[in-house]
């Protein structure tokens, strides 16, 4: 299992070093760069920030310097936040990404395998329907929709949450951006878990262990859940990897300091630096998350375990 | 202790802590952007500006209404030709850390501000101190040789390239922000961090979480802090518009810097008088690129902005009431009066219509031969539909408009490449006086993107800058900002405007050209 693990980690190096090359080059490829804006520079301060930066120096050059720093675990300056580097902007942000990404996480499992259970034991009847639904709103609805909904009302009307910022990062400040982050994967993860269960408890060991006298409820927790989870863990991986990195819009809406709305910032001002710095980091959690997701796998399905 | 004691103790104890509670003022702004740095050489945003002119105070420094006043420098004097500026220090001005504010600090400050080394973006705002353009070209590699001395630790001289009547309004500009020497030299780069910064303002930073917020407090070694009623200021970082409402609306913000154009109408009838909609010095234009046939025809230019309707755009397209502009230089700037306006500016819809036809006409251009024009602007929900509307006005005389839209940097590289035919830009004033908008149009300046280029216009504008005599100097800049208009060099198409959110409960917030409030003119209420 370690040797399938290691073999699995070392065959990323390669994709990662891909990619960070593809990204170094493709960023500098588009039109605009780290300086142009509504106000341009004179022509003598351009210079002197290319060199400041060493963007005065040959692509291939500029790619070299890149790779060395990486290789020192250094990733760079940003451009447009002069006082922290890309590796401290991140180190800031990751603690409040991850907590709500976190919390989010294990709010949709809960709600989302329970509400799948339920609707699997009353198939077709109308706590499967009511549940259903409910927690369809959260895959149909759109989160930029879901936010400022859960703020008019419970933020502005109800006056029970705040309506955005981290605050003294107590529960109230996290509830709504945790529950319009996990919203739409609790719905999800209650889809498929419904349907695997159905599946599972048509099967010959599930009529068995009826035909002995066992409840519902005992069957489906001892028998039924486990086999019943192998789609879902299969969608943890990436679901994992989208609530902390693809929390852009909740971060921006509730105001959260996550590192979440860092890409796309620093795609649009061509910070070259925080990009291939958030590039770099998502992808070492994206490997990890999925070493995590293949081990999960094989803990629940021994054939995976003994391949 | 029995248990009456216990509950008097306890009541004294909590009544104490809500008393000092009620007396802590601290005001929560809705600041947009996250700040770059708090080094004031660092900075190019209003947003950090906001911050950097809280905890830093320059020589002069603005009143409520933005006017100059005395700020480090309690007096100055100007020589006769008005090149040579001699600042007299405040008494007993110290660093947030208690070390004397000095002269050698002002120096220390301006000479790192243009040392190429430093690479600060808006260096150039402080080029018309003597020898400052060639340092930081490289030119002079001597940083004594800049134009700023240390008379004595109470004495600042200043010299100048040439005269500049708005050079006081440019001191006020955070670039000329003394910096603390001593903690510079030994801390380096990291003398900007929390824990190490040390501010010469009425407030200091003690927090900075990026993405989040900026926290000041009073600093205790200004000179004025007794007066002050605030305590400290939050500055949130909040780019969604509509999110900031929300969050003001639920009290959580005291001041929103900005608000969604869309809720204009719902917030004078929910928010009343909350919302501060003020005239702010700049100009949103169109410009046209006059190197290119048919562009360059003076007559197709003028067609185009005589049939923009800007009665409408302010007030119909926006909802917040932006004025039209038919002149370069915004109304209002200082060291002015009122500006030159385009010839035609009274006439009735129709009529500029009509003649934008016959113009047209004459150029060669109508139905039976429509002129293409490609109108790029930078995506934006506002540009676009500005653009959309004024497409619809071109359409009677003939001109068949392609619309094409990208993001801010490629638009403005596109801009400064002089790729684009017709193109959107905006552009809000960094001191307060005319040159800074007719300099925009001089030959050979980066921001002229529509590349007109007038000799007659260029020596205007270099002897209006020459000239001491403020009021001779306005006049020849009339002259200039006239040839401009009736060359339509540009389309000037309405003024911007400032829009805060004020709540109720903050006093002493008055609207100014330059959007600038400083803290330490606010208060607020029990």
């Amino acid at each position: 299992m370690i040797k399938y693990a290691l073999r699995r980690l070392l065959s990323t190096i390669p994709v990662m070093w891909i990619a960070v090359t593809a990204s170094f080059f493709v960023l500098r490829l588009a039109p605009g760069g780290p300086f142009d804006g509504e106000r341009p520079l004179p022509p003598v301060i351009l210079k002197n920030l290319a060199a400041h930066y060493n963007l005065d120096k040959p692509l291939i050059q500029q790619y070299l310097l890149y790779v060395g720093d990486l290789l020192k675990g250094d990733l760079g300056p940003s451009f447009s936040s002069e006082d922290f580097s890309v590796a401290q902007q991140i180190m800031i942000g990751l603690p409040y990404t991850f907590t709500i990404g976190t919390a989010a996480f294990l709010l949709a499992i809960l709600v989302g395998v329970t509400v799948g259970c339920f609707g699997a034991l009353y198939q077709n009847k109308a706590p499967d329907y009511i549940l259903g639904s409910l927690v369809l709103i959260g895959v149909v609805l759109p989160n930029f929709l879901i936010a400022p909904i859960l703020q008019l009302i419970f933020g502005i009307h109800l006056a029970w949450f705040p309506v955005g910022g981290w605050g003294d990062g107590s529960l109230k400040f996290l509830v709504l951006p945790i529950v319009v982050l996990a919203l739409p994967h609790a719905g999800r993860i209650s889809r498929i878990t419904r349907g695997s269960m159905i599946e599972v408890m048509n099967q010959n060991f599930i009529r068995t262990a009826k035909a002995k006298g066992i409840g519902p409820r005992l069957t489906v927790m001892r028998h039924a859940l486990k086999p019943a989870m192998m789609p879902v863990v299969s969608y943890l991986g990436p679901a994992a990897s989208y609530l902390l990195t693809g929390s852009l819009v909740v971060e921006s809406i509730f105001g959260l300091p996550g590192i979440g709305r860092y890409f796309v910032n620093a795609a649009l001002n061509r910070d070259y630096g925080m990009v291939l710095g958030t590039v770099i980091f998502y992808m070492v959690l994206i490997v990890f998350l999925n070493l995590l997701v293949d081990i999960a796998y094989a803990w629940l399905d021994p054939k995976v375990r003994n391949r | 202790m029995n248990q009456f004691t216990k509950k008097f103790l306890a009541s004294a104890v909590l009544g104490t802590l809500l008393a000092f509670s009620a007396q802590a003022a601290t005001l929560n702004i809705h600041n947009g952007g996250d700040p770059q740095s708090l080094d004031p050489q660092k900075l190019s945003g209003d947003w950090e500006n906001r911050i950097a002119g809280d905890i830093f105070e320059g020589l002069v420094t603005e009143d409520a209404k933005d006017n100059p006043i005395p700020g480090q420098a309690e007096s100055w004097t100007i020589s006769p030709d008005g090149k040579v500026y001699t600042f007299k220090l405040r008494d007993g001005i110290k660093w947030s850390d208690g070390q004397p504010v000095t002269a050698g600090d002002f120096v220390f400050a301006l000479q790192r501000l243009v040392d190429p080394k430093n690479a600060a973006d808006y260096a150039y705002l402080q080029f018309t101190i003597k020898n400052a353009e060639k340092i930081n070209k490289g030119e002079i590699t001597d940083l004594n040789q800049l134009g700023v001395k240390a008379i004595d630790d109470k004495t600042l001289e200043i010299t100048l390239e040439n005269p500049t009547p708005y050079f006081l309004n440019a001191l006020m500009h955070y670039t000329a922000y003394p910096l603390p020497k001593h903690v510079v030299e030994a801390k380096g780069q990291d003398w900007v961090k929390i824990g190490n910064i040390v501010t010469n303002g009425p407030y200091k930073p003690v927090e900075w979480v990026p993405g989040s917020h900026v926290t000041t407090v009073k600093n205790d070694q200004w000179y004025g802090t007794k007066d002050l009623k605030i305590d400290g200021a939050k500055f949130f970082v909040l780019e969604d518009q509509e999110a900031a409402l929300k969050r003001y609306r639920a009290g959580e913000f005291d001041i929103l810097t900005d608000f969604p154009t869309d809720q204009y109408e719902w917030m004078k009838k929910n928010l009343p008088s909350q919302a501060h909609v003020a005239p702010f010095s700049g100009l949103y234009y169109y410009v046209v690129n006059s190197q290119k046939p048919p562009f360059s025809d003076k007559r197709v230019r003028q067609a185009l902005s005589m049939a923009i309707n800007r009665e409408v755009i302010g007030p119909q397209i926006l909802g917040t009431g932006e004025l039209p502009a038919y002149s370069w230089v915004p109304p209002g700037t200082a060291n002015y009066g009122e500006p030159a306006y385009v010839s035609w500016k009274d006439l009735p819809y129709k009529d500029k219509v009509a003649e934008a036809k016959k113009l047209l006409a004459d150029a060669g251009f109508g139905p039976d031969k429509p002129l293409h024009a490609v109108l790029s602007y930078n995506t934006n929900d506002n540009h676009k539909r500005i653009a959309v509307a004024i497409a619809s006005m071109w359409k009677p005389l003939g001109v068949d408009v392609e619309l094409v839209n990208a993001e801010t940097k490629v638009h403005y590289d596109q801009m400064q490449r002089g790729q684009v035919e017709i193109g959107r830009a905006g552009w809000l004033a960094d001191y307060n006086d005319p040159d800074n908008f007719l300099n925009l149009l001089v030959t050979g300046v980066q921001m002229n993107y529509g590349r007109w280029s007038n000799p007659d216009y260029d020596k205007m504008i270099k002897d209006g800058n020459a000239e001491t005599d403020l009021k001779k100097r306005a006049e020849i800049f009339k002259k200039a900002e006239q040839l401009a208009l009736d060359e339509s060099a540009a389309l000037p198409i309405y003024y911007y405007v400032s829009k805060n959110v004020v709540s109720p409960k903050v006093e002493g917030f008055v609207d100014n050209i330059q959007d600038i409030h400083r803290t330490r003119w606010l208060s607020m209420k029990e």
